[in-house]
């Protein structure tokens, strides 16, 4: 086994799902998360909701955060959603971020994403915010 | 073999070929959580016998890319693939960004391919302290090869040899003259040498001093290490280097070298082992107890030295 008497780190998946390949936000997010102590796989652009289920599974995280600016995410999220219920891992907490109007951040909150951070949005609150749903998860 | 006891569960599932459990007992393994202790030694007897391939190389030279690219061919060639991909955790917040996986194309279907981003968690080598752990579930989980990325390596991190049954050794051009494929280090430890972006001017230079330093070769253990010359951007040199690596698994079955390989990786992996143990045990006794308390004292006073009280140390192991 190896060492570790601390406590274990946070995992944490951030993915881009669909086409829009403006991923300066997801990077800015990502290092953050990682100078707050998490392990950020970081999937990158262009991902589908399966492949970002699946790497989810396969990495076993306990916090998926999703970007998005291109305004389908009223498509992708749910799905991203389903497709966690049928695997049996609705247990893992998603967060959103991106351009996402606020009647559709509401449906969406409804629907079970967990948090969702608009343009402005400062880097401690996601921070502080991931730390919550991340303990919440284990 | 020795029956290992009765199957827990979860070693159960992950012979069955559950993946959500695998990826949940990687995690214990990885958080040194006790309860992976009694599925790790279960499913110990089935493992061993699957080419463990390690790639390794400065950061940037393509390995992730390779690797891609290296799952592909094998799953043209109907092989199940896992891949384990090891990145730094930051020595200030223990934070990590895993980023292997954007090169990774999508096979969002194919049961066939398992793909896991490790952090390196503070150990040095270009492998985390789990690692080994993590090839043998993999290995037990069925999967026909296990592909190991690490660290992007400088000239002294040979972790990997203690994981791989095949290590291959990744270069581009322009990585410096003959003289450092002279040195110590990495260039003495592939079984196989890629010359990745081999689309780049001073490829054929690169090639020809690997073909000089190998023909300089002592043969340590008679084999000769293969030169492949690779790109990915237009993927040509893939076929290549899985032959050469398929080349290095039969001669170490024909040899007789598998088994010798085994051998020095397992005594060091126990030793290893131990070494963490005592090491733990002893720094929470020379906090705890204050004879040994004293000891330290001195060696802060200069009336002891150091070496006086490790031997002193080491005399009281296991006789508590």
């Amino acid at each position: 086994m190896p060492r570790n008497t601390k406590v274990s780190p946070r995992r944490v998946l951030i993915a881009k799902p669909g086409l829009d390949g403006h991923d300066r936000g997801a990077k800015v997010v990502a290092r953050a998360l990682r100078d707050a102590g998490f392990e950020v796989i970081y999937a990158g652009l262009r991902q589908t909701p399966e492949e970002i289920v699946r790497a989810a599974l396969e990495e076993d995280v306990d916090l998926i955060g999703l970007s998005i600016l291109s305004g389908a995410h009223m498509a992708l999220f749910p799905k991203v959603l389903a497709l966690l219920k049928k695997e049996k891992a609705a247990d893992i907490p998603v967060f959103a971020g991106g351009i996402i109007p606020d009647e559709d951040a509401r449906r969406l909150k409804k629907a079970g994403i967990r948090a969702i951070f608009g343009p402005g949005t400062s880097l401690e609150e996601i921070v502080s915010t991931a730390q919550r749903l991340a303990r919440s998860a284990a | 073999m020795k029956r290992a006891g009765p199957m827990p569960p979860a070693a159960r599932a992950i012979v069955n070929g559950d993946r959500r459990v695998l990826a949940r007992v990687i995690s214990q393994v990885e958080n040194g959580d006790p309860a992976a202790a009694p599925v790790t030694r279960v499913l110990y007897p089935r493992t061993g016998n699957k080419p463990v391939v390690g790639v390794t190389g400065p950061l940037g030279v393509g390995k992730s890319s390779l690797i891609n690219q290296l799952v592909a061919r094998l799953r043209e060639l109907d092989r199940t693939v896992a891949v384990v991909a090891v990145d730094p955790s930051s020595p200030y917040s223990g934070g990590s960004v895993l980023g292997d996986r954007i090169r990774f194309d999508r096979r969002a279907d194919d049961a066939g391919v398992f793909f896991r981003s490790m952090a390196s968690r503070g150990e040095v080598g270009g492998v985390a302290a789990a690692t080994r752990e993590v090839t043998r579930l993999l290995d037990a989980a069925g999967f026909d090869v296990i592909l190991v990325e690490t660290v992007g390596s400088g000239q002294v991190d040979l972790a990997v040899r203690d994981v791989a049954t095949t290590s291959v050794v990744v270069l581009v051009p322009h990585l410096g003259d003959e003289v450092q494929t002279l040195k110590a280090g990495l260039f003495e430890i592939a079984d196989v040498f890629c010359v990745n972006k081999a689309d780049l001017p001073g490829a054929d230079v690169a090639r020809r001093d690997l073909v000089e330093l190998v023909a300089l070769g002592s043969d340590r253990s008679g084999w000769r290490p293969k030169i492949v010359s690779t790109s990915t951007t237009q993927p040509s040199g893939i076929e290549d280097l899985w032959s050469a690596i398929a080349a290095h698994e039969e001669f170490l079955d024909r040899s007789g070298a598998r088994r010798a390989d085994e051998r020095r990786r397992v005594s060091s992996e126990v030793v290893e082992l131990v070494r963490e143990k005592v090491g733990r045990e002893l720094a929470g006794r020379l906090e705890r107890e204050p004879a040994l308390r004293h000891w330290v004292d001195q060696v802060v006073e200069r009336t002891l030295d150091p070496h006086t009280v490790a031997d002193r140390l080491a005399k009281t192991i296991g006789r508590r």
